[in-house]
């Protein structure tokens, strides 16, 4: 099985000066999954681009977590029809 | 080097208050940020003119001098002499402050290209380098190509690259599309001034000299078969990627007729144990060089099959 590395929500708050509470909303909210062992919250490593990517969104944009939810939501669907795309592409070039 | 209008960069008129500057940017910040258009170049382009322009117009200083000159920037003798007068201020430890000296913060994203803002500006507001307050800028992000034939983007497999004379290991999951990018978050040009490094962007290649077709997750092939066996039925075993298979031929089985196999097509990407199907069409060998025996046999199945 493959070793999980984590780092506390406190510790990556800390680094990045952001509020503990807004990664808390994010976990509540299903955008992220943090691990929780006893009354510790983590954040795997696997997980950290995309609590950073929120809280670049949040952050620069001022962008609530709801609004989050629904971009994430888009920026899937966006990435489905990328690949979608390309594969049609490479489809048409096989002709 | 071509003159920039900020104001309709940020589509907002000259007399646009600092509400209005900051309203018309963040507006335009969230449409073209790049946490939002994943991969798209133009996007990137356009996040960068409009912090650029944001720099410019939220900074009461720098907008001043910006309408200054800026206006007049076909005349460009005064525009000239202006630059050199500044260049002087700045080589006596004056000019204008770093970025994110505005209003509120800057974001810090850069393209390929050196820097992230235009020469325009830094003829106005002197380069980046020359401010006395300097602020921490991402590095340039990198692009490679990554050559992975079909066999081996069947398996998720790990590989070395080296770019810029570092070595990068990443992992290839199987399934991989030819034409597909993935960015590697930090492992791009060093950040300047303590900011993070650049993203490495690779384009995976998928060269095919498989004999199998691909569809997305679907494989074809076209696969020989003898006339014996597609009339009177039999097996035959055929390589698939994962391994050879032996098939079930029904009798009378016709040419260009296909059969599906499934779940023995290519690796669905990033989802572990999901496949797609394979499509064999027959294609019916005819024989040739035919004993006097065999002929003799085949007029007389020539001649039942008129009878019938």
């Amino acid at each position: 099985m493959k070793k999980q590395e984590l780092i506390t929500i406190e510790t990556f708050c800390q680094y990045h000066s952001i509020e503990v509470s807004f990664v808390r909303a994010l976990a509540e909210s299903g955008l992220i999954e943090v691990t929780r062992m006893g009354r510790k919250t983590f954040i795997s490593f696997d997980e950290l681009p995309r609590v950073e990517k929120f809280m670049r969104l949040h952050y620069d944009l001022d962008i609530n977590v709801q609004g989050l939810e629904t971009i994430d939501h888009l920026l899937d669907t966006v990435e489905s029809l990328q690949r979608e795309l390309l594969q049609l592409r490479n489809r048409v070039r096989n002709v | 080097m071509e003159f920039v209008d900020y104001y309709s960069v940020l589509g907002v008129p000259k007399n646009a208050s600092e509400d209005d500057i900051k309203k018309a940017y963040r507006k335009l910040a969230r449409k073209y940020h790049p946490d939002v258009n994943p991969n798209d170049k133009d996007a990137q382009r356009k996040f960068q003119q409009i912090n650029e322009a944001n720099e410019v117009l939220s900074d009461p200083e720098k907008r001043k001098k910006y309408d200054q000159y800026g206006k007049d920037w076909k005349h460009a003798d005064q525009f000239e002499q202006a630059r050199r007068q500044q260049g002087q201020a700045q080589a006596g430890g004056g000019g204008f402050g770093g970025f994110g000296g505005g209003g509120f913060e800057g974001f810090t994203y850069s393209s390929d290209d050196e820097g992230g803002f235009s020469d325009f500006f830094e003829s106005l507001f002197g380069a980046r380098r020359g401010s006395r307050r300097q602020a921490a800028f991402r590095g340039q992000d990198f692009n490679a190509e990554l050559e992975v034939p079909l066999k081996d983007a069947y398996l998720t497999h790990k590989q070395t690259l080296t770019v810029n004379g570092k070595n990068v290991r990443i992992t290839i999951p199987a399934g991989v599309e030819n034409g597909q990018k993935i960015r590697l978050k930090g492992y791009g040009g060093p950040g300047v001034n303590g900011g993070p490094a650049g993203d490495l962007y690779i384009t995976f290649i998928v060269p095919n000299e498989s004999g199998l077709q691909r569809e997305g997750n679907d494989l074809y092939r076209t696969e020989d078969l003898d006339l014996y066996t597609a009339v009177l039925g039999g097996d035959k075993t055929i390589d698939t990627l994962g391994g050879k298979v032996k098939l079930k031929i029904a009798p009378e089985t016709q040419n260009g007729s296909k059969v599906r196999l499934k779940g023995k097509g290519f690796p669905v990407y990033k989802k572990e144990g999901q496949f797609g199907d394979l499509y064999i069409t027959w294609n019916i060998k005819l024989p040739s060089g035919l004993s006097v025996r065999e002929k003799q046999l085949f007029e007389e199945l020539s001649k039942i099959s008129k009878n019938r």
